[in-house]
């Protein structure tokens, strides 16, 4: 049986929908990112669970309990926030103590545990310092100590890492997924950044207009996309629109070889998903091979290991991540065949509805 | 690094300085020479001043007004506030300008309207100093206590931390002092200073409501006796700025708000 369930929520502020009817259902322990664009819905799906908030419609069950009516302060539902939130008037030990000052632990009692969570975060030698004596890493990880601390039935993180930069981001991620696989609790967690998302989740939904696009293990959202949407914001993809027709998907004049789209009415208008990673770029020499689209590389972006080339042709524009030492090879300019693989191309049907642009999340506010 | 003083910074420190000095330098002076040959110095005047009955009635009443309209304040304007930040930003235009209606509007005007509004309260409240004069000054403080709060309000993440404390299992009373008061102390202190200031110099509405205040009593020194006048009237200066300094002492506390936007050091 599913330990958190989100029942057919539904939020509206005004004439907008922030939330449209979402369903997610949680095992015990398990670790769910909600993903999607600034605006989707993710934090108000949050908050709702939280209790800062109240559904129009929909109920919030834990364990078995339905949680929609009681308010916050009763739901024992650790958060971390985006903005830093601890007391500016308690040191960290005194934060983490908060919430069990709160319910009338004794001190001595409080002390072990305040001092077992922030040697668990990495702060056992910060308790007597003040929010505005940590750096932000040291902060989020003190608020994080403080939200283990009620042993919470939900672990809330709500961009918990948006305000850092990058390195710690990538550190203090990775000690979340620890801390949590080792406490066993039970997860939600809302970001923008998909890298975060697919790293250390059990389960990702995407969201997008208030509705979960889809939902999946990181693995399966990154190789088998439901929607046109999700294909654009996990990861990098190609995405060429074409006509089914005999054999194959016709695109920019040619038809290209897709084994999905084997048994699908001619004449149905699609989206062939390619990504990057699995198109094979060449110089152009001669005759064209098969799955080739041709252009020129109007562009190089080094990535490390690997170089992408955006490559431009009459009807053609592919992106191609090539290993960087082949990369010097095809410098801005050249003309080149890109050949699209058969089998690794994903297919989706195209609705009359244009496709979704994904807005870019804003800049976070760095308190 | 310590940084230099500018030398041009010093002349006008030292003109600013002096405008505030000199006066005060004057009153002791005058308030030092003695009554029969008006020559330097004696402390005839201040013994005159502590020697009057009438200094300590009106002194502890001005004083307990003080506190008593601190309270009131504090207690009506920090949830007020609080509530307005949190819940209803929308109206904090409006009480701003509430808050100015107090400077706007003369307190001749105040008094004669609020005489006439609390014409028909029971005796115990229109009679007595702490029932209508700590209302009208209650009045008087709103600007001055607002925007101290609001100012100590906008300087933290109201939302944010009301958030946290409700998620840890504070109900709104614990959250309000424990987690809100303890941030927005520097403020609260501000505004109390400037309210202690306006009771202990108030005099048109105590005059006009016929209270026997410290300023009503400084007035009537000064009507009969010029010497003690300047005593009492730099004793009142100095009484002010003890009581300040004790408020002070009993609002300060390690770590809080006013040591943070100071930064560490």
């Amino acid at each position: 049986m599913a330990y958190l369930e989100l029942q057919n929520l539904h939020r509206d502020f005004g004439t907008v929908k922030a939330l449209d009817g979402i369903e997610i259902e949680l095992g015990e322990g398990e670790f769910l990112s909600l993903l999607g664009p600034s605006g989707c819905g993710k934090t108000t799906a949050l908050r709702l669970v939280a209790g800062f908030d109240r559904p129009n419609a929909g109920a919030i069950v834990v364990d078995g309990k339905d949680m929609t009516r009681v308010p916050p302060n009763k739901r024992d539902m650790g958060m971390v926030f985006q903005a830093y939130s601890l007391f500016p008037n308690m040191t960290a030990r005194d934060n983490v103590g908060f919430g069990l000052r709160i319910r009338g632990k004794k001190r001595g009692d409080r002390h072990g545990r305040v001092a077992e969570l922030l040697e668990l975060v990495g702060l056992g030698h910060a308790g007597d310092r003040y929010p505005h004596q940590l750096s932000g890493g040291m902060q989020q990880r003190v608020a994080l100590a403080r939200a283990l601390a009620i042993e919470p039935r939900v672990l809330l993180l709500d961009e918990p890492l948006s305000a850092l930069d990058a390195k710690v981001r990538v550190q203090l991620r990775e000690e979340i997924r620890r801390i949590q696989l080792e406490l066993g609790i039970t997860t939600l967690y809302v970001t923008h950044d998909q890298e975060e998302a697919l790293s250390i989740s059990d389960h990702v939904a995407v969201m997008y207009g208030g509705r979960i696009e889809q939902m999946g293990s990181p693995a399966e959202m990154y190789s088998a996309p439901a929607t046109p949407f999700v294909a654009e914001f996990i990861g990098t993809m190609n995405r060429l629109e074409g006509t089914v027709v005999e054999g194959g998907v016709e695109h920019a004049g040619i038809t290209l070889e897709v084994a999905a789209v084997r048994g699908r009415p001619r004449g149905t208008r699609v989206l062939v998903l390619v990504r990057p990673e699995t198109v094979i770029v060449d110089r152009v020499d001669g005759g064209a091979a098969a799955n080739t689209l041709v252009g020129d590389v109007v562009t190089q972006t080094f990535l490390g290991p690997v170089t992408r080339l955006k490559i431009l042709g009459e009807g053609v524009d592919v992106i191609a991540d090539v290993p960087t030492q082949k990369a010097l090879a095809l410098p801005v300019g050249t003309k080149v065949a890109a050949m699209l693989p058969a089998e690794d191309a994903r297919v989706l049907e195209l609705s009359d509805e244009p496709l979704p642009e994904i807005a870019e999340e804003p800049a976070p506010a760095g308190r | 690094m310590r940084k230099r003083i500018a030398p041009s910074a010093v002349v006008w420190l030292l003109v600013a300085a002096a405008y505030f000095f000199i006066p005060l330098l004057a009153t002791l002076l005058f308030s030092l020479k003695k009554v029969q040959t008006g020559n330097c110095c004696t402390l005839a005047s201040y013994g005159t001043i502590v020697h009057d009955h009438q200094f300590w009635v009106t002194i502890k009443l001005s004083s307990i007004l003080a506190l008593e309209t601190i309270a009131i304040c504090l207690a009506l304007f920090v949830p007020t506030i609080y509530l307005v930040h949190l819940k209803m930003p929308k109206l904090r235009p409006v009480l701003a300008f509430l808050a100015l209606i107090p400077f706007v509007v003369p307190p001749i005007v105040m008094v004669v309207g609020l005489l006439n509004f609390y014409k028909g309260a029971p005796i115990w409240f229109y009679d007595q100093p702490w029932g209508f004069l700590a209302t009208a000054y209650v009045i008087l403080a709103f600007p001055y206590m607002f925007f101290s709060l609001d100012a100590g309000f906008r300087s933290i993440d109201v939302h944010t931390l009301t958030e946290a404390s409700q998620n840890l299992g504070a109900n709104w009373a614990t959250t309000l002092v424990k987690v809100i008061l303890p941030n927005i102390r520097a403020a609260a202190l501000a505004g109390s200073f400037l309210t202690l200031a306006i009771v202990m110099g108030e005099f048109t509405i105590a005059s006009l409501s016929a209270f026997h205040t410290f300023p009503i009593y400084i007035q009537s020194v000064n009507e009969s006796q010029a010497y003690p006048a300047a005593a009492v009237t730099l004793m009142s200066f100095g009484i002010t700025w003890a009581a300040m300094l004790s408020l002070l002492l009993v609002g300060r506390k390690r770590g809080t708000r006013a040591a943070i936007l100071t930064g560490a050091r």
